[in-house]
């Protein structure tokens, strides 16, 4: 069984990261609407621009749970500009699985939220 | 029981394995596998027989038009229609119920007028009322759903009121399969002169459908649900009903006669048929028909019954297992919606999957209702004709892997 790897079953039964922050620097909530899948993302920036922490509280599916707990751990101490740059490449070779592309949104979920989140910091200081 | 190895052979695409697993399909509530005979009627029909309908004098077009028309004729004696006038040919069920609600509801709802729907609705018997109700500033009121997941018809009868104009549910659900006694409603919106619509995308493949014993104003239901070719909808209406309401889409095909300035319109069904329809599929929608006939709806029903009642004992012997199931069989049709402790219907599905099997899962486009029943998605199997008790089997083994792989 290729997709649910002993990786990615670990990370769901145990995500990394887990829980909400006390004062994030940003929150973000994202619905994945075919399947209902929810995940909320509390991130704490530091003023090097680089995340300092991370606090995940998913509800979804192995795929995306998983996804989520491995990419808060790679996150940490990485600059926005880093995490701009990451792409679904970048996601697939994270999971090390195989995601057929009925599965792809449940894997992209948490970066497409995060980046989101960075999105939404840059207008807020813009105005 | 049905003879389940002579109507599968019926089906080509139960010959193709995958990996060497026989196909398990348990997903029939979305759509059904066509057999051999609708295939073939729909090849042979592109090859020997096509042309445009009302339209050509010459002998091709005739045949196609007496074809379309004949399959017309069989539609309405199989929901015992009074007349095949009653039959009006459409997409698929949402458009049909779209049509009544653009063509009735512009015309009869205003404002402050009530429409009455169900907890249990499917999107599109959902959506194209919240539309209409906001269009013309009426009220939508929902029948709310019991414990046992039927619904609550002493809150319906207080629901109705004589604003009520019309009351569109389901017969059956595509979630927890709960049959709706129908009857019983209509004769309740009828003290109230309120018309009603009964949404048979999930039951009319299933069940015996009497119009006439119902006595409903609209029926609508799918083809591709029973058997038949994608593309093609129904919408059954009362003649007097129908004669009521204006035309829904515009142009050729609809028209009796045309000015510069002014049209006036076609009898029925032609008058909400605009523009070439979908001759080919009606056509082969009849074999299908004939395919239902020839095996008798009472056996189907009786059929999926007993499936129903080894897939709940089969998979409520698992702790982990939920089902949304009308407690009492008598109640439900051939679905069976679960959810596993621990392990997430997409995952489920997965998981099922890789041996073949294919069951839905999601928010089956009822999001109120599974949010309703406190889940954020389902698992859901779905039976029909070709599926035996070697399929569910099969299903509870996969279920059985991904309770180890996930413990
Ligand atoms: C109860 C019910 N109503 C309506 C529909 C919509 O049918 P269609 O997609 O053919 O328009 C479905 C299909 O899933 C259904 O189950």
């Amino acid at each position: 069984m290729d997709l649910f790897s002993e990786t990615i079953l670990d990370h769901y039964k145990h995500p990394s990261n887990k829980g909400s922050l006390k004062n994030p620097t940003i929150t973000i909530s994202e619905v994945n609407p075919l399947c209902g899948d929810k995940l909320k993302i509390d991130l704490k920036i530091d003023s090097k621009n680089r995340i300092k922490e991370i606090g995940i509280t998913p509800q979804g599916c192995a795929i995306s749970t998983a996804s989520a707990s491995l990419l808060s751990e790679k996150l940490i101490g990485k600059s926005l500009k880093e995490i701009e740059a990451l792409t679904e490449k970048d996601i697939f070779k994270m999971l090390g699985i195989e995601i057929n592309p009925g599965r792809i949104k449940c894997a992209m979920l948490p970066l497409v939220t995060i980046k989101k989140a960075l999105l939404m910091k840059e207008l807020k200081e813009k105005k | 029981m049905l003879n389940q190895s002579k109507i599968k052979n019926q089906f080509p695409i139960f010959s193709h394995k995958k990996d060497g697993k026989p196909l398990v399909f348990l997903d029939s509530a979305s759509s059904t596998q066509k057999p051999k005979i609708v295939i073939d009627v729909l090849k042979n029909y592109y090859e020997t027989s096509y042309a445009n309908v009302h339209r050509g004098i010459y002998d091709l077009s005739e045949k196609s038009t007496e074809a379309y028309e004949k399959s017309r004729k069989t539609i309405s004696k199989f929901i015992n229609a009074k007349s095949a006038k009653e039959i009006i040919f459409t997409r698929n069920t949402t458009e049909s119920i779209n049509l009544i609600a653009y063509s009735f509801g512009n015309s009869n709802i205003n404002k402050n007028d009530e429409i009455i729907v169900s907890a249990l609705e499917h999107h599109s018997n959902l959506v194209p009322w919240q539309e209409l109700a906001k269009r013309k500033h009426a009220k939508l009121k929902i029948i709310p759903l019991k414990k046992d997941l039927t619904l609550d018809f002493e809150s319906y009868k207080k629901l109705l009121t004589k604003k009520t104009k019309i009351v569109a549910i389901t017969a059956m659900s595509n979630v927890t399969g709960t049959i709706v006694p129908i009857e019983k409603f209509v004769k309740e919106a009828r003290k109230y002169n309120a018309k009603i619509l009964i949404d048979g995308a999930q039951s009319v493949p299933h069940l015996k459908t009497d119009v006439q014993k119902i006595d409903c104003d609209f029926l609508v239901f799918s083809a591709h649900k029973m058997l038949g070719p994608t593309g093609v909808g129904i919408l059954y209406g009362k003649e007097a009903t129908l004669d009521d309401m204006p035309p829904f889409l515009y142009g050729g095909d609809m028209i009796s006669e045309v000015k510069q300035f002014n049209s006036s319109y076609a009898e029925l069904p032609n008058k909400f048929e605009a523009g070439t329809p979908n001759i080919a599929d009606v056509i082969a929608f009849e074999k299908a028909i004939e395919f239902i006939e020839e095996i008798g709806l009472e056996n189907i029903e009786k059929h999926e019954k007993s499936l129903l009642k080894y897939a709940k004992e089969k998979f409520s012997k698992y702790p982990e297992v939920k089902l949304y199931t009308p407690k009492d069989c008598k109640n439900a049709g051939g679905i069976l919606s679960f959810t596993v402790k621990g392990i997430h219907p997409h995952d489920l599905a997965t998981i099922f999957n890789e041996d073949n099997v294919c069951i839905r899962t999601g928010q089956h486009c009822a999001a109120p209702l599974v949010e309703s029943l406190g889940e954020i998605a389902l698992n859901r199997m779905s039976f029909y004709v070709y599926n035996d008790f070697n399929d569910i089997d099969i299903a509870k083994k996969s279920l059985k892997k991904a309770l180890k792989l996930f413990k």
